[in-house]
């Protein structure tokens, strides 16, 4: 009878409910649901006022034009689409904000969308924790132009990040930028014409793997910089990554420290402590297979070391790398090398003022070309030596970074 | 024709009827604190009209150097529950209580040389100390200018005013959506007023029955205690005030345009790059210092400030620029702040190297 069948059906759905309610432990978690169509930015902003913790915003398939930047401040909440390419959020007509969608609360998870041209930053969380990128494109159309937005994805001052199956084309800046952040896994990514493909930056506890950084000018970088609330950059491991055919012409706006990497870059290392490098495939850049060197820019900071120290490079497949390097008197330096560079190249400086601490590198992985310069940015004092091996300090590789079990659990 | 003549003295009745009515309801004071904000601006009684023109017992105040927003007039006011005062503090924010609303209308008048003539509102902002916090709203005027309904999602609006020159400038005019509300007023995360320090609120205004000082006059009306005499409490100097130094100026206007956001604790602190007035570093003040986030934004410049040359200067770069992705502040402009600029950039020419 159709009344049973009703009220069995309202028994279903109430127990349903209740069960979502006990699991996440929210009160009453509901799904707010946005069609693509007229009034686009007020209806999806709108959205992320009402969302309560516990609660999905779920974007239907289509494009959305938007003409300003959207954010999201409610803990616990899911912004999804029904894929990147097939919910997007275009910010062709975007008139003001500095990115396209802008996080700042706690446990949020941005997924399965796709989100196009924003002006500035394309998804960015600041002060963050627990915030999840999950399955997203972000894209300028127009291909690599110094015009675009800096960075696609854009987690700063943040804790436990998570960006997974993320793919960003076209950063003026970097296609993955983590700043300033603490517990970071980026895994199964894919970045492609940006400057710089993925980029950590004065971050601690970072896991890069199972990532393509390809068609970038540099591939995957590692930095810290100074006069930064944080500095001291530490404990990324760079593993299983394809980083391949960097051959994009370095189109940073100048006085960005993106606009610095050669072009043909596969791995840099700028300042920083403690990384790790093993079992990437890194070919076919023109420039260098993996660059460890100094920060030397001026800087006004005592407490900053511009020193890459603590580096390890193992186990890596490198194919054909540095047959025409990019930087100033690379092509002379590669002629003294006969040819080409050695694809590993250290910049060798090994005491900065003011910093006592011992740089140590473990490069087992070659040939290694080290420049043996006596302080940062001393390229007319070169002593170039080519070798094997560089290094055999036993340096203990940071513990796999751990996300909580929730936000570990999202991309699976 | 009788029957309208006795209409119409009914109605003359009634008006006299109003007139001799006891004084219209105060602030609605339930409805301030209320959970969810309310759906119009009339639901607060902030003021006596519909139009807005006339606060229900509230004071006017005036910021010595405020926030540029794309050159809209700003009418604020204090309201304070009956029976409460705010309390001074020489740093920061005054110590508002609960039940304590800022009132912001941003107005445009279709002349800027005849600035008391056809003045269109655009909105009116609230921050209202509720019990758990400050919570930010804004509420849209009608085209007729009789009703301002509860925006929360921002909106853009289309304004155009004869400037001082006599040019007609057209804005794109931004109203913020609420978490944009926040982004600026916030430190630490929690959301707070930014105005109303008494630094930048000593200074004189005009009220009705003559000019005061701000702090002196909130003394007097029992609305402020333990404020010293204005000449010892610090003060934020007038950006626009040629008998003041430049640099007090310059810092002034930084402050109030920039460090909302570039402050160690409000949203923009990962750049490293601090405006707020307190703030003494060469480096966090941008001397010297590279880029850190900026893409394009740089402008192709290495530097935020390079003394002795505001060309050379991010920061007169992103101030000059309109273009979203580029221009500072990110949120509350569309239009360049052209005498702010000048200010910094003079500010920046006359800088020596530290």
């Amino acid at each position: 009878m159709p009344g049973e069948d009703g009220a069995s059906e309202m028994k279903t759905l109430i127990t349903v409910s209740l069960a979502a309610t006990a699991l996440s432990g929210m009160a009453q978690a509901k799904t707010i649901a946005v069609a693509p169509g007229a009034d686009a930015q007020e209806r999806i902003q709108t959205a992320l006022l009402d969302a309560k913790p516990g609660d999905v915003v779920r974007l239907a398939a289509g494009r959305y034009e938007l003409s300003d930047g959207l954010s999201l401040d409610v803990d616990d909440v899911t912004v999804t689409g029904a894929g990147p390419d097939a919910t997007v959020l275009s910010f062709k007509g975007q008139k003001g904000a500095g990115e396209g969608l802008l996080v700042t609360s706690d446990r949020v998870t941005v997924r399965d969308l796709g989100i196009e041209d924003t002006k500035g930053d394309g998804v960015k969380s600041k002060g963050a924790d627990q915030i999840s990128f999950i399955n997203l494109r972000v894209e300028w159309m127009g291909g690599p132009k110094a015009t675009n937005g800096a960075y696609g994805v854009y987690p700063v001052s943040s804790t436990n990040v998570l960006i997974d199956k993320v793919t960003v084309k076209g950063a003026s800046d970097a296609g993955i930028y983590v700043g300033q952040s603490k517990n970071i896994v980026v895994k199964r990514s894919r970045a492609e014409f940006n400057v710089a493909g993925i980029e950590i930056e004065n971050s601690i506890n970072a896991d890069v793997f199972d990532n393509v950084a390809t068609r970038n000018a540099g591939g995957i970088l590692v930095f810290d910089l100074p006069n930064l609330p944080q500095m001291g950059g530490n404990s990324t491991r760079l593993f299983r990554n394809k980083v391949v055919q960097n051959d994009t012409p370095n189109f940073a706006p100048k006085g960005n420290i993106v606009a610095s990497v050669p072009t043909g870059t596969g791995v840099m290392i700028m300042a920083n402590k403690n990384v790790h490098i093993f079992e990437n495939e890194i070919a076919e850049n023109q420039t260098a297979a993996v660059m460890l060197v100094s920060y030397i820019q001026k800087f006004d900071d005592k407490t900053y070391n511009p020193l890459p120290r603590d580096i390890v490079v193992r186990d890596n497949k490198l194919g054909r790398n540095g047959w025409d390097p990019k930087f100033d008197g690379g092509a002379i330096l590669a002629k003294m090398m006969g040819g080409a560079l050695p694809p590993v190249m250290w910049d060798g400086v090994t005491t900065a003022t003011g910093n006592s601490e011992v740089v140590r590198v473990r490069i087992t992985d070659g040939p290694v070309l080290n420049l043996q310069l006596p302080a940062p940015g001393a390229l007319m004092q070169a002593k170039p030596v080519k070798s094997d091996t560089v290094g055999d300090a036993q340096i203990a590789e940071p513990a796999a970074v751990v996300l909580p079990k929730r936000q570990a659990d999202l991309g699976a | 024709m009788l029957k309208s003549l006795r209409a119409g003295l009914a109605g003359l009745a009634a008006l006299a009827c109003l007139g001799a009515a006891p004084a219209p309801p105060g602030v609605a004071l339930d409805v301030l604190l209320a959970e969810a904000p309310a759906p119009r601006l009339a639901d607060y009684r902030l003021f006596k009209d519909i139009s807005g023109r006339q606060p229900n017992g509230l004071t006017p105040y005036g910021l010595n150097t405020p926030l540029f927003t794309d050159y809209a007039e700003k009418f604020r006011f204090l309201y304070l529950p009956p029976g409460t005062k705010a309390a001074y503090r020489a740093e920061g924010v005054l110590d508002l209580p609960v039940g304590a609303t800022l009132v912001k209308t941003f107005a445009y008048p279709a002349d800027m040389r005849r600035p008391d003539e056809k003045v269109r509102y655009v909105e009116t902002r609230l921050l209202i100390h509720k019990r758990e916090g400050w919570v930010a709203q804004t509420y849209v005027w009608n085209a007729d200018q009789t009703e301002a309904v509860l925006k929360r999602a921002g909106a853009r609006l289309d304004v155009s005013f004869v400037d001082a020159r006599g040019q007609t400038v057209q804005v794109d005019y931004a109203v913020p959506n609420q978490n944009q509300c926040k982004e600026c007023h916030q430190l630490d995360k929690a959301v707070t007023p930014i105005g109303p320090k008494a630094r930048n609120l000593n200074g004189d205004f005009a009220y009705a029955d003559g000019t005061e000082n701000q702090l002196a006059h909130w003394t007097r009306l029992g609305l402020l205690t333990g404020a010293p005499k204005p000449a010892v409490a610090p003060r934020t100097a007038r950006w626009d005030d040629p008998h003041e130094p430049l640099e007090a100026r310059a810092r002034a206007y930084l402050d109030a345009n920039c460090a909302h956001c570039h402050n160690p604790r409000a949203v923009a602190s990962n750049s490293g790059l601090f405006l707020n007035i307190e703030e003494t570093r060469h480096a966090a003040l941008g001397v010297g210092k590279g880029p850190v986030a900026a893409g394009r934004g740089s402008g192709g410049l290495r530097v935020g400030v390079e003394p002795g040359d505001p060309d050379s200067s991010i920061l007169a770069y992103r101030m000059a620029s309109t273009e979203p992705g580029v221009m500072m502040p990110e949120l509350g402009r569309s239009l360049t702040h052209t005498e702010g600029l000048a200010l910094i950039r003079a500010y920046i020419a006359g800088m020596k190297t530290p």
